[in-house]
């Protein structure tokens, strides 16, 4: 089918730029697609099921954190180490999910972004545990995986792309599935979900864990690969980021998350040669988005070209 | 009974919009309630089917006391609900709105057969692949039958069918209605009385969010509190 | 100095952040009262008003005073017909849908923080408070005696400080007046009230909204003005200004103003005292948390009708 293809062709099309970059867009295409794993955890929550959190920083921390403290301080090795992470982000995702569900539209978000800043002001207050804004060095000898050294480039890019894969694959069959399509339904009309005799209130908690734990995976991967877990993570620009990606790609889209990181990545290394004020091209894009484009890259070509684009 | 309610009301503030009603319908009819605008019906039929919570009373489905479920429990029993004012999914396609409605009783294939089926008996099947929002709004209100009709429902609840639908498109509801009915339990709130007179088994009529009057069509035709709480509309309306 | 004395200090010192406050969380008030959208930039009006009241005292010679003076004066007009601009442009545009005027909100937030660190630079800048006569505060002790007035040292304010109440609570009594006994006031209430009537009645609805986002934040920058000599201007200072005009007005009751009073009286002075005796990121998270918390189960606030 052509919609397997396109996508199982990305996939395809990273492996083959593995051979084929330069060091430096190749780091940061690693880079990209772990991001873009944090990017696709947020659209399933936000895309598909119309959530808007403004607190997704708080799972992509959790795995983070729960993935760089298991190794540092409980010694885990770094499989262990990452299901931790897991783990870590479906609990917190589960738990804030139990209290902000009971709100909705502007009071969800706002409740998403208090327990987030929370959550940070935290990581900041046992500093001495988690060494705060500066944070810590996750030891190279640390980050070897079943032998594999993950610092080095060519295994990152790889184990990157692996996590990459997965994630792009698991949200393409997930939007497809039942479960999926009453997610997309909910976003369109909850009341009438209800009346169809949907638990709208479970979908919902399930698509906010779900939507949490890829992000932590996206968390405990980021830190594995780079070798560095910082409070910054937990900060309200990386509850912002996510969103600014999926407007950009496309909200609602497989695709989008990718290709919105892809190129907000891009647009923020040029400008930030240019000025420490880099976050002024995220204010722009943000704000041309919402007047001109709130359906995004992938969304337009959804609407002008390919109807089916899931 | 498939149906039964005891003692149900609702209080507002300052309003007493149903009035301890007590409600039996028996399984295989066609009941229309009726009554003047703001006599509770639809305050009802939302305790009915859950959207509302009672102040007071009980509502009792297949035997089975559904009071304290939510709604969508009580849908999964086999309640079915269509809304007064059109909800469908705007920007679904027709054949993925009855989908939904279908896929929680199947799966796969089936569903497909389903929708299939649904959208055939309203008429919609060649609109299946148009945006639900696009359709015109006599082709959204039958989208919400066919939704209905997807869900097999044991009881069919419809809200105010026929309004907004030209003469023969009523033709064809009171068709379909009168075929569905011999699957499922009807409870169908009308203005129409026409449509009323000629479809119901039974009509229930509300005034003052309490039951001023029960019987068949003829009954009701004849009554004269009813022709008073109308002033005067049934009699006009059966007449011509 | 032992507890009592600390207590006041820390009290006055409380008193001054509410204050400032009260002033900033009441400008975050009206915009959702009546527009029914959240600024998530109002923080940053509250940044301009300090950092153009410093370029203000900086540019102009002479006393102090002048420069604050005029910087009291302009700051709190040119941050408003910004914010004026930014209604008419981007909010407008929108149609208020609130969700949309969030995320829209959020950009604006980072052009006008990353414009200022352009323009203004990183680093934080000191203006002269334009009096600041230190007065020292008697505390009482039961001595040999019986009661003595003694004078601990460190428990004392400044007379800016109790002006910047002054000048606080003067203000929040003109909007009062302004709300409850002008004609504008009178127009504002009408379109908070039900939109559609005001439409009816021919209030050109769309002027009232850019009035009230430009009071809003013409009241945020006055009080970052009133503030400045006491902290010091930077570019990243709006945002705990913005979190806690959020509890309060939160827990105040979105569009309620005494509520948004009352409740940054008691948010100004529990921080403060947070602050002095514990620790300033803890009394951050409580405050975060409350905010999460009475969202979820309290929406209304303190003072707020349901559904309001």
């Amino acid at each position: 089918m052509r919609v397997y293809a396109l996508h199982a062709g990305l996939i395809v099309l990273l492996f083959a730029l593995h051979f084929l970059l330069p060091a430096y867009h190749h780091g940061n295409l690693a880079r990209v697609m772990v991001l873009a794993s944090y990017a696709i955890g947020y659209n399933i929550l936000f895309g598909y099921t119309g959530l808007l959190s403004l607190g997704h920083a708080l799972f992509f921390a959790a795995g983070l954190y729960g993935m760089g403290l298991g190794i540092q301080h409980l010694g885990l090795a770094p499989a262990p180490a990452f299901l931790l992470g897991l783990v870590a982000g479906a609990v917190v995702s589960g738990g804030l999910a139990l209290l902000a569900l009971r709100t909705s539209g502007v009071a969800f978000m706002i409740v998403t972004l208090m327990f987030a800043q929370a959550g940070y002001l935290t990581l900041l207050y046992f500093g001495t545990y988690t060494r705060g804004d500066e944070g810590f060095v996750i030891a190279q000898a640390s980050r070897a995986l079943w032998g594999i050294d993950l610092s080095d480039p060519g295994n990152r890019y790889l184990a990157a792309l692996i996590l990459f894969g997965t994630c792009l694959l698991l949200s393409l069959w997930l939007v497809r599935t039942p479960f999926g399509r009453v997610l997309v339904a909910i976003r369109e009309n909850e009341e009438r979900v209800r009346m169809l005799g949907y638990d709208t209130f479970a979908h919902k908690l399930a698509a906010m864990v779900i939507s949490g734990t890829i992000a932590a995976a996206a968390g405990a991967g980021y830190g594995l690969l780079f070798g560095y877990a910082g409070a910054t993570f937990a900060s309200v620009q990386y509850s912002i980021f996510p969103l600014l990606w999926v407007l950009l790609g496309g909200a609602g889209t497989v695709l989008g998350p990718f290709v919105g990181t892809l190129f907000m990545f891009y647009l923020i290394d040029l400008s930030s040669g240019i000025t420490t004020a880099y976050m002024l091209i995220a204010g722009v894009v943000l704000v041309a988005l919402t007047l001109f484009a709130p359906q995004g890259l992938m969304g337009e070509v959804r609407r002008r070209l390919w109807k089916g684009l899931p | 009974m498939l149906l039964s309610t005891r003692g149900l009301s609702k209080q507002f503030v300052g309003l007493r919009a149903v009035d301890s009603v007590d409600f039996d319908l028996p399984e295989g009819e066609i009941r229309a309630l009726i009554g003047p605008n703001g006599a509770g019906k639809t305050t009802l039929v939302g305790m009915i089917s859950g959207r509302i919570a009672p102040s007071a009373g009980r509502v009792i489905f297949d035997g089975r006391d559904v009071t304290a479920l939510p709604a969508h429990r009580r849908i999964a029993l086999g309640m079915a609900y269509t809304f007064q004012i059109t909800s469908v999914f705007a920007r679904l396609s027709v054949a993925e709105n009855v989908a939904l409605a279908a896929r929680r009783r199947l799966k796969g294939s089936a569903v497909g057969s389903a929708v299939e089926a649904a959208l055939d008996r309203v008429g919609l099947l060649p609109r299946a692949g148009q945006e639900a929002g696009d359709l015109a709004y006599g082709h959204q209100r039958l989208l919400e039958i066919a939704m209905g009709l997807a869900q097999r429902p044991r009881l069919l609840i419809l809200d105010e069918p026929t309004q907004g639908l030209a003469e023969g498109e009523i033709e064809a509801f009171k068709t379909l209605v009168r075929e569905v009915a011999q699957e499922s339990t009807i409870l169908l709130i009308e203005h129409n009385m026409r449509v009323v007179m000629e479809l119901a088994n039974r009509i229930t009529v509300l005034n003052f969010g309490a039951v001023l009057a029960e019987g068949t069509p003829a009954e009701i035709h004849l009554n004269a509190e009813v022709q008073a709480a109308y002033l005067g509309g049934v009699s006009d309306a059966a007449a011509g | 100095m032992d507890l009592g004395p600390y207590l006041v200090l820390a009290t006055l010192e409380g008193a001054v952040t509410a204050a400032v406050l009260a002033l900033t969380a009441v400008g975050l008030s009206l915009v959702f009262g009546v527009m029914r959208v959240v600024n998530i930039a109002h923080g940053e009006f509250f940044m301009l008003g300090a950092v153009i009241a410093w370029a203000l005292a900086h540019g102009l010679s002479g006393h102090p005073a002048v420069g604050f003076g005029v910087a009291l004066v302009v700051a709190p007009l040119v941050v408003g017909a910004l914010a004026v601009a930014a209604d008419m442009t981007i909010l407008k545009r929108l149609d208020y849908d609130p969700e949309r005027t969030i995320v829209a909100t959020i950009g604006l937030l980072y052009i006008i923080q990353q414009l200022t660190l352009m323009g203004y630079g990183p680093d934080a800048r000191p203006v002269a408070a334009p009096f600041n006569t230190r007065l020292a505060i008697p505390w009482f002790e039961k001595g040999a005696e019986g009661w003595q007035m003694i004078w601990p040292w460190g428990l004392g304010t400044t007379s800016y400080k109790l002006a910047v109440i002054a000048a606080a609570v003067a203000v929040l009594c003109a909007v009062w007046a302004l709300m409850a006994r002008s004609r504008i006031g009178l127009v504002m209430r009408a379109t908070q009230s039900d939109r559609e009537m005001a439409l009816a009645f021919g209030i050109p609805v769309e002027r009232v909204y850019a009035l009230v986002f430009g009071l809003g934040a013409g009241l945020a920058a006055l009080a970052a003005v009133l503030i400045v000599p006491i902290q010091q201007a930077h570019y990243l200072m709006g945002a705990d200004p913005l979190l806690l005009s959020f509890v309060v007005v939160i827990i105040g009751g979105l569009g309620s103003l005494p509520g948004t009073v009352v409740a940054a009286v008691l948010i100004g002075l529990s921080d403060g005292i947070i602050s002095v005796f514990f620790s300033p990121t803890l009394a951050k998270i409580l405050a975060t948390l409350l905010v999460g918390l009475v969202l979820v189960f309290r929406p209304q606030g303190l003072f707020g009708k349901r559904g309001g």
